[in-house]
């Protein structure tokens, strides 16, 4: 009886998160526990540049003398950060050269997953057929990048920043931490010091990235922490979407995800850069669910120069997680477009900054939040028209969205202007799903559930919409997903 | 097709409905009609299955099965439409997604296959130009902005696609201009068959020159006090309720 009703839990627990399986699989991991000789594990496993091993050490010299971060609307307990691996790669993917060296566990995950990394090639001889290059991450490692050879034919490189590390030295020295500086807040720096893996993007003047660039994180092994680290550079009169899908097995413990993402655009160049984030959210509870804590940030070093972010968070335990732009050049545009899911017990403090340096730089904010269950949602948003931001435009809308009477929304905006010039509008909303609403869906026919999947994604249109097609259909979905079990 | 017994709900605790009988058989359309704060859309909450409506006696069979029980989507299923007094506002979702996900859920529960989004445009296309409807209504979120008599004809076009066995127009002719009274009351009357029933609630006798009625009841203080046919929605309107009312009390 006892055995039986267990069961029928665990079941409606894998349910509620798909993604909750792990893959068997033979794992080499550094010793546990964070110290220099970590450092030189991990530096010395990448074969990396003693600059690099450097720059790392730096990084953790500065990380020992900072304290975690307490002003965020979030509540956890102290993380050890003496008890997490901080590498673990499986044993057989040390560097594959084409897809067929990948082991077939891994390529078998992928597929799980719904990135099926084989047919993502296959599937590019046929017409119409959406092309999307993918890097696949898998706990420290990168496994596979499709399409590698046509995108080199356009001069784009797209690899593990490991493998750029190697074959592109002088770019990644060039632009590493430039826009997010190893000494930046406690979470990047310690990325900054046992970073792992993720991808590097270069695109040359005046090229138009000709297929999406995508890439998969996949946290699997126990207690590990997944440091990944991203660099996107558009060169001159380039263009380049690049799209990031995280998901993790569900665990008991917490793990810690602390990643760091830079994007640097020249004159005339556009990078948008759309997340759809499902790590683990943990149990109703929110035991065993991942902490996100991310640094996110893009500068807008040229003239007419774009960035857009446009995020949808439904997992994790733990959000915290700023997108940023700082727009440096003349005329250029920071935007930033977000969904935020909160259910049950999940955290999110989530939101944006725009540094406004340049003449005539403009910026969007559109962030939809969502709470459910005993969830706590924040919107904080920093909007700072420099002095010499002349004509500098900001437009913030920022809307939440309370479903059930436990849960609460908040909204932070920080407005600093140093430029008579230049103007900053804000508005904001809060409003629940009716039960007019709910009951004229009812009478339509429309489940509970349903109905409330279809009520918040309509809330959320002006983000999903941003998407590119194969995200934005994945992304309805998730939305209903997570939202389970929030009504009745 | 619906048998109401002796019904009586509460709002808030309040007596809302006080032991209301009607019955109305497979293919017929009756009218209710009756002063503000009657209780005529109290009752079509209450059929409807709407939260905070509370069935305090009575009995209602629905086909044979008793209604009461079913959550308001499965009384959707079973053949049940609601136009609405007020039509909902939901912003964000286009009227068509709201159209295909009603359709499709009562497809589903009815043990239908899914209509994909070809075959369903194909339909609500034809429905839409019965109505005399612009497709452009389709690409709007639902009831967001549209003017009280295009609302009122939205619920029609709902229950076109839905194709009700039952279906409770609560009002639907307030607000609508000559026109668009004419091409709903079109767009009832082609609905009309020997297997559907309708109960429409109005205040005014003119709808009931398009959409004639097999019999018309007066429902006050939460009953229904008297029943007659179409000449009995004449009388009604040159007498007025209060002195209709009084002579009945008397
Ligand atoms: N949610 C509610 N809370 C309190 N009273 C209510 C509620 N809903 C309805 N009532 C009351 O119940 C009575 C019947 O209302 P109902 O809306 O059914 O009337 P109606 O016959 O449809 O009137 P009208 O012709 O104006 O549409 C009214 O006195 C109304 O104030
Ligand atoms: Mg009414």
């Amino acid at each position: 009886m006892a055995a039986t009703a267990e069961s029928v839990a665990q079941v409606e627990e894998i349910r509620k998160y798909k993604h909750g399986w792990e893959t068997d699989i033979e794992m080499e991991t550094a010793p546990k526990g964070l110290s220099e000789d970590t450092i030189r594990f991990i530096s010395a496993k990448k074969e990396e540049p003693d600059w690099m091993l450097g720059w790392r050490l730096k990084a953790y010299r500065h990380w020992l003398t900072m304290e975690e971060p307490t002003w965020a609307m979030v509540d956890y307990p102290t993380i050890d950060f003496q008890d997490i691996y901080y590498y673990a790669a499986p044993k057989t993917t040390e560097g594959p050269k084409s897809l067929d060296e990948v082991d077939p566990e891994l390529l078998r995950t992928y597929e799980k997953l719904g990135i099926p990394l084989k047919e993502q090639e296959v599937l590019a001889g046929v017409q119409g057929a959406p092309k999307v290059a993918v890097d696949a991450v898998f706990d420290s490692v990168s496994v596979a990048t499709t399409f590698k050879k046509e995108l080199e034919s356009h001069g784009v490189i797209f690899c593990p920043i490991s493998e750029a590390l190697k074959e592109h030295p002088e770019l990644v020295r060039k632009y590493l931490g430039t826009v997010v500086p190893y000494t930046d807040n406690f979470y990047a720096t310690l990325n900054s010091a046992v970073f792992s893996d993720g991808s590097f993007v270069y695109i040359p003047p005046g090229v138009r990235c000709p297929m999406e660039l995508s890439t998969y994180f996949r946290m699997n092994a126990k207690e590990s922490g997944q440091f990944e680290r991203t660099l996107v550079i558009a060169d001159e009169g380039s263009y380049v979407s690049y799209l990031e899908g995280c998901t993790a097995p569900m665990r008991d413990e917490n793990q810690l995800h602390a990643a760091v993402v830079e994007l640097i655009t020249m004159d005339d160049a556009e990078i948008k850069y759309s997340t759809v984030q499902n790590w683990y959210p943990g149990d109703e509870n929110g035991k065993g669910g991942i902490y996100n804590f991310v640094t996110k940030r893009g500068a807008c070093r040229g003239d007419n120069s774009k960035i857009r972010w446009t995020q949808v968070e439904t997992g994790s335990a733990i959000t915290w997680k700023y997108p940023s732009c700082i727009l440096q050049g003349d005329n250029s545009v920071g935007d930033f477009y977000s969904v935020a899911i909160a259910n049950n017990a999940q955290q999110a403090d989530t939101g944006t900054k725009m540094i406004h340096l340049g003449k005539g730089t403009r910026s969007r904010i559109i962030s939809k939040g969502i709470s459910a269950g005993k969830a706590q949602n924040t919107y904080r948003g920093l909007v700072r028209m420099g002095p010499k931001a002349l004509n500098g435009r900001n437009f913030t809308q920022c809307d939440s969205l309370l479903i059930g009477d436990r849960c609460g929304a908040h909204t932070i905006p920080y407005i600093e202007s140093k430029n008579r010039t230049a103007k900053v509008e804000h508005e904001a909303t809060t409003s629940r799903i009716s039960e007019d609403q709910m009951f004229y869906c009812r009478q339509r026919g429309i489940g509970e559930e349903d109905a409330v999947a279809l009520i918040v994604n309509g809330f959320c249109k002006e983000v999903l919409q941003e998407l590119p097609m194969e995200f934005a259909v994945e992304a309805q979905k998730l939305v209903g997903i997570s939202l389970e079990g929030s009504v009745g | 097709m619906i048998e109401i017994k002796n019904l009586h709900a509460a709002v808030d605790g309040m007596p809302i409905l006080k032991g209301l009988d009607l019955t109305i058989a497979s293919g017929e359309v009756h009218a209710i009609m009756g002063p503000n704060g009657a209780g005529k859309s109290t009752l079509s909450y209450v059929l409807s299955g709407r939260e905070g409506y509370q069935v305090t006696d009575g009995t209602v069979a629905f086909k044979g099965q008793n209604l009461l029980e079913l959550e308001p989507e499965q009384r959707a299923a079973a053949g049940l439409f609601l136009a609405f007094q007020y039509p909902v506002e939901i912003p964000g979702v286009t009227n068509m997604t709201f159209l295909k996900h009603a359709l499709n859920s009562v497809r589903i529960q009815r043990g239908a296959a899914e209509l994909d989004a070809m075959e369903f445009l194909k339909l609500v296309r034809a429905k839409t130009k019965e109505l005399g409807m612009s497709d452009d209504m389709l690409k709007r979120a639902v009831n967001i902005g549209f003017s009280g008599g295009e609302k009122k004809r939205n619920e029609i076009l709902q229950m076109a696609v839905l194709e009700p066995t039952f279906a409770v127009l609560d009002e639907t002719d307030s607000g609508l201009d000559i026109d668009a009274l004419k091409i709903v009351a079109e767009g009832v009357n082609a609905l009309r068959c020997r297997e559907r029933s309708m109960l429409v609630i109005t205040h005014y006798q003119r709808l009931l020159d398009y959409i004639v009625p097999d019999h018309v009841h007066v429902l006050a203080a939460g009953r229904i006090v008297t029943s007659g046919d179409k000449e009995l929605a004449l009388h009604l309107e040159e007498e007025g309720y209060a002195a209709f009312a009084e002579r009945a009390a008397a």
